[in-house]
């Protein structure tokens, strides 16, 4: 199965961010690297503002994934709401 | 009643596509002469958008941001003498190759992206590649500053930007960039997102750059992942061109295939220092380069040719070799280096019994059988006071300029030369996808500037090689080369440590 994946710097944002992931997408797999945090899923991925707002417990627009991003894989979707990466089959 | 906030979607039309304007007096064509020379069609440029809608005020925003977290950390690294907390001082060679072989590069990236970022027909495309074009100079200008503070420390990294494309190993990112932005604007765009960005970065910017946090080097590792985040932009707006270029006219699939199967080859040959760099410069271990490919290239590259293959697009030409040649490149290359390590502007040495064992663990099929027999040698001979180094200069390949060290795939021992006649004149390759890019553009790659051949035609200020790397590389000839063992960085380390 293609597997879509994002890499995170590993900081104080990214564990929350990392939380709302293991939330909203059960089967994510999430491992610890040197200085980094890669996390992969089947076919998609999402991630969503209320819930990383509601784990880090501030107003987080979905642009500051910018800040904690090292890279990634998959086709990219990104409003207001929700960041997604997704392949097509 | 204050404005309501504009949604993302909205905010990102007004700012990109409503900037834009119909040419009412000027032809759109010659507005944009370089947009159908390549063959490409473009039908309708509305239809491009960018995934991420990043608009310029997000964009300063962020950046910013960036930046501002970026130089703290540089500032506190050098406050506190971070080169002091590295692992140890042979990492500093991996810096070395990386400011001489990827700096410039940035460079050239920031270069092109500002040509295609005026030449695009789309605004869309256009707004993404000024973007880019200022990522890629910041990326110039943040590895510049990272490595200055080394630069007061350790020896070879005083002279990159005159070597970058000087060099006899140098020139192989240098003239990877010169083919790309010497291309029509959407070759330049597949070359640089798809085979740099998606290949080569996802490589070195991020096993790597974990690899040099391992080591202790905290300004290096922050660099590497401020700037791969915008490179994982980068790499999301090329893909989204080609997906673009190959939903607009089905007459583009094959000129798109045709810039796969070259720009992939043209990446994996530019990946052999990469290679080295993984598994031989960095002294804490990761991953090793085998299994950093098999992530980043195989399942990464895998999922996206899968995702391609709805419009036609298969996966590379020769991607079956690449990746059999995966298992020995770093060995080969870091023995090239070692062998011709008089003529190298950074420090070679025998990896450690420790670090043998780990490569024979990592390489079950190949370390033990091919390559570990080489080390226990030079182990003997360096024991015996005999530090060998070969003569002169190896012979580089006419298409990527690496050093023909290339073997056969089903036979190890045997180096592979190819080679072409044109016009009269013989050409050598180092494999076959060298030869088939050479012989697809002749007229281009018989203008090949490779360092060995310019500097035995007398064109490097020199009739030896000594000369031609003092003066003419600006190398500190027996302080920057030779083996790590009783080089200057090494007998300064000691007095650092013993202190
Ligand atoms: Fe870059
Ligand atoms: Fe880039
Ligand atoms: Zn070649």
């Amino acid at each position: 199965m293609n597997k879509v994946y994002i890499a995170l710097q590993d900081n104080d944002v990214s564990r929350y961010i990392v939380e709302a992931i293991e939330a909203d997408n059960p089967d994510v797999k999430v491992q610890y690297q040197p200085a980094m945090i890669r996390i992969e899923n089947d076919l998609q991925l999402t991630i969503k503002r209320e819930t990383v707002e509601e784990k880090i417990g501030r107003d987080w627009d979905v642009q500051e994934l910018h800040l904690s991003l090292i890279t990634l894989g998959g086709n990219v979707d990104e409003d207001e709401d929700a960041f997604t990466l997704s392949w097509n089959q | 009643m204050a404005a309501k906030k504009l949604n993302m979607k909205d905010k990102y039309k007004m700012l990109t596509r409503d900037l834009d304007w119909e040419f009412s007096y000027q032809d759109r064509k010659e507005a944009f002469p370089y947009e159908e020379y390549e063959g490409i069609k473009i039908t309708d440029w509305s239809k491009w958008e960018d995934p991420f809608r990043l608009t310029m005020d997000a964009y300063w925003k962020y950046q910013a941001e960036k930046e501002k977290k970026l130089y703290a950390i540089f500032d506190a690294f050098a406050q506190n003498n971070g080169h002091l907390n590295i692992s140890d001082p042979r990492y500093v060679n991996a810096l070395k190759v990386f400011l001489g072989g990827v700096t410039p590069v940035e460079y050239q990236a920031y270069q092109g992206f500002a040509h295609v970022g005026r030449q695009f027909g789309g605004v869309g495309a256009r707004v993404a590649c000024q973007m880019q074009s200022i990522d890629e100079l910041r990326h110039v200008q943040t590895q510049i500053h990272a490595m200055s503070h080394y630069n007061k420390f350790f020896d070879g990294l005083h002279n990159w930007n005159g070597m970058q494309d000087k060099v006899w190993y140098m020139s192989v990112p240098t003239s990877f960039f010169h083919d790309a932005r010497s291309s029509g604007p959407f070759e330049f765009l597949l070359a640089i997102s798809f085979s740099f960005e998606y290949v080569l970065t996802n490589l070195l910017f991020v096993p790597f750059m974990s690899g040099a946090a391992y080591n202790g080097d905290m300004a290096t590792v922050t660099f590497g992942f401020s700037s791969q985040s915008d490179e994982a932009r980068h790499m999301t707006l090329g893909l989204e061109v080609i997906k673009f270029l190959l939903e607009q006219h089905e007459d583009n699939v094959p000129i798109v295939q045709k810039w796969v199967d070259k720009w992939f080859w043209r990446g994996t040959r530019v990946l052999g220092i990469v290679s080295m760099m993984m598994d031989y410069m960095l002294p804490n271990k990761v991953m090793s380069w085998r299994e950093a490919w098999e992530i980043y290239f195989e399942q990464a590259g895998g999922a996206l040719f899968k995702d391609l293959a709805r419009y036609g697009i298969k996966p590379p030409k020769y991607v079956d070799i690449a990746t059999a040649q995966m298992d020995h490149m770093s060995h080969q290359t870091w023995w090239n280096f070692y062998n011709f390590g008089e003529a190298a502007g950074f420090h070679t040495w025998i990896p450690s019994d420790k670090e043998l064992d780990w490569l024979s663990e990592k390489y079950p099929q190949t370390f033990d059988k091919y390559y570990r027999p080489r080390w226990e040698l030079a182990k003997k001979m360096e024991a015996e006071g005999k530090r060998f180094y070969s003569k002169g200069l190896p012979q580089l390949c006419n298409t990527c300029q690496v050093a023909m060290i290339n073997t056969e795939v089903d036979d190890p021992t045997m180096l592979v030369y190819r080679s072409t006649e044109y016009k009269g004149e013989k050409y050598h390759f180092c494999s076959d996808g060298c030869h088939d890019i050479f012989v697809d553009e002749p007229e281009k790659f018989v203008q090949s500037w490779l360092p060995v051949h310019q500097i035995l035609q007398g064109n490097c200020g020199g009739a030896d090689l000594e000369t031609v790397m003092r003066e003419y590389y600006g190398m500190d000839v027996g302080v920057d080369n030779l083996d790590m063992k009783g080089s200057p960085d090494e007998l300064r380390w000691k007095e650092w440590k013993s202190a």
